[in-house]
């Protein structure tokens, strides 16, 4: 028997005038599991997230959050759930040790503050004002404030976005820390490598529609299952070769750099025995996976960054 | 969620020290000009010679009562338009935190300041302008505290649809002065043109200014039951329209 799902959302539509933020959105996200909304900016990755938390009431649809009505429980929700919102700010001048201890007063239970302060590497910073701290470190007391009170669903909308790459690897590994934790985590991001690295399931959303739902693998292997090996090496009769592998559709390139596409997961199998079959010596080889960001090219046709 | 409402504002109170500025004009700026004005001009005062206009020589305590009051308004909606604008708001929104725990909050801070600056210029102003047994101080503190409550509620109705810190400042002065200029305190109310009759009924800042003179003359509080009602009314109104109309972002 499988545990229900801590989001269900179904056929959620939010307009703003006249524009359609967010359409027939539907998803759910498991217990545990670390469920990612990923598009480009616009794509409504925001409203819908915001619908989720009970911050925006849909115009359709229906949302129940650890089996409460957002809109209607909204308090109660609020209660259980932590989040970290884009572009939110505090007063400029609330030390890191007042807004972890105020949060704190705002609920029932909470952690340990400190300790908290600890492990996210803010404990230096603990009597620093807000408008002093770098964009990593605020965006580190963020995430301190969405789990102050133990949450059970953790909410996390555009993370890293503005960080510098070091910063962003070590956000990635609090979030890493928060899902082995057993919490479930719900975020957005437009970074596809960040959702390739963090989540376990991921809804691509383009236009305020969601075009398809899957584990980063399963997406990939399903949408792009092209794979190109790049073969370096001097051997004549190389190209023929390499034409004569069963799973490679062309090969490019008029040596010493070989481009060989094929589909399927055996094509790199099969390039690596036609080579050792010929004793062939090679200077180079790298195979070319497909990513996310191809995923979201063919399905959209365009660049998440456009 | 008391525990949220004393928290905040105890959180507010420090982090409103910390800014010089806000301090300064908020508590020392009054102070100062009250001080500079009663020695240009405390002695003729206090004699009621013919010369000083009724309005500064009896008014005088009401009209700072309520300058400041009116300040305490502006600031109070330009500071929830700050955090509106700067996203404060939103971050507070996702909390069991509600939007009147973090207005009275506000509220709190700016009555704890309104009141040390009044303290201030009580003490100081013995000086200048000899209070006489016949003035009734702990009445009067008394009513200023309800005007000022009532006349906040406005504010909190401002401070609700505000969109943005730059539209705080004209939209918050563009009530409140006229608001001033209609309550009854530079001209009567019944030598007002109806229409703004009307519009001056529905003012706190008029029924503040009937109550407070009449308490300083040393009428008694029933005589003025009628606009401590007024004051309770539309503090209520206010506060339910803001209630509705309440933006976080």
């Amino acid at each position: 028997m499988t545990a229900p799902p801590v989001i269900r959302v179904e056929g959620v539509r939010k307009t703003y005038g006249r524009t359609v933020a967010v359409d027939e959105v539907s998803f759910e996200v498991q217990p545990g599991e670390t469920f990612g909304l990923i598009g480009p900016n616009g794509a409504g990755k925001t409203t819908t997230m915001e619908c989720v938390e009970g911050l925006r009431a849909p115009d359709r649809g229906t949302i129940s959050v650890l089996g409460l009505d957002p809109g209607k429980d909204r308090y109660r929700l609020q209660r259980r759930i932590g989040v970290q919102l884009q572009e939110a700010h505090l007063q400029k001048r609330i030390k890191v040790r007042e807004a972890v201890g105020f949060w704190a007063s705002l609920y029932q239970s909470s952690v340990d503050g400190d300790r908290l302060l600890e492990q996210l590497g803010l404990s230096d910073k603990r009597n620093a004002w807000f408008m002093t701290l770098s964009g990593g470190q605020k965006q580190r007391l963020f995430i301190a404030l969405a789990l102050i009170n133990d949450p059970e669903l953790v909410f996390l909308d555009e993370l890293t976005t503005g960080l510098d790459p070091q910063a962003r690897r070590a956000i990635w590994d609090l979030v890493r820390g928060i899902r082995d934790r057993g919490k479930t985590v719900f975020l957005t991001t437009h970074l596809m490598e960040e959702a390739e690295r963090l989540c376990d399931r991921v809804a691509i959303l383009d236009h305020g529609r969601v075009i398809d739902i899957g584990t980063p693998a399963d997406l990939v292997r399903r949408h792009c299952p092209e794979r190109t090996v790049v073969v370096t090496t001097t051997e004549p009769g190389a190209r023929e070769r390499f034409q004569a592998i069963p799973a490679v559709e062309s090969v490019g390139g008029e040596g010493p750099q070989f481009t060989v596409r094929g589909r399927g997961d055996e094509l790199v199998t099969q390039v690596i025995q036609c080579l050792g079959e010929h004793r062939m010596t090679v200077i180079d080889f790298r195979t070319v996976v497909p990513t996310l960001e191809d995923v979201f090219l063919k399905l959209t046709g365009h660049r998440i960054r456009d | 969620m008391l525990r949220g409402l004393l928290g905040l504002t105890w959180l507010e109170i420090k982090i409103f020290v910390r800014e010089p500025m806000g301090v300064i004009g908020t508590v020392g700026i009054p102070v100062l000009v009250f001080v500079l004005l009663s020695r240009m001009m405390g002695p003729r005062v206090a004699e009621h010679s013919p010369g000083v206009p009724r309005y500064v020589s009896i008014d005088l305590p009401i009209f700072a009562s309520l300058m400041i009051a009116a300040s305490a308004v502006l600031s109070l909606v330009a500071i929830i338009a700050i955090y509106r604008e700067g996203g404060i708001l939103k971050r507070l929104r996702a909390t069991p935190l509600r939007p009147h725990t973090i207005l009275t909050a506000h509220v709190l801070v700016k009555l704890l300041f309104t009141a040390i600056t009044l303290a201030i210029m009580v003490l100081v102003g013995r000086r200048y302008y000899p209070i006489g047994a016949q003035v009734p101080l702990v009445s009067f503190t008394f009513g200023l505290l309800i005007s000022t409550v009532s006349t906040l509620s406005l504010g909190f109705l401002i401070a609700s649809i505000v969109p943005t810190a730059r539209f705080a400042q004209p939209i918050g002065t563009l009530i409140v002065y006229p608001m001033l200029g209609l309550s009854g305190l530079f001209v009567p109310i019944e030598a007002l043109p109806p229409q703004l009759q009307v519009v001056a009924r529905m003012l706190p800042s008029t029924y503040a200014v009937s109550l407070l003179r009449g308490i300083w003359r040393g009428d008694g509080w029933l005589a003025h039951s009628g606009d401590v009602a007024m004051l309770g009314v539309l503090f209520l109104v206010f506060i339910a329209i803001s209630a509705r109309v309440f933006r976080w972002e």
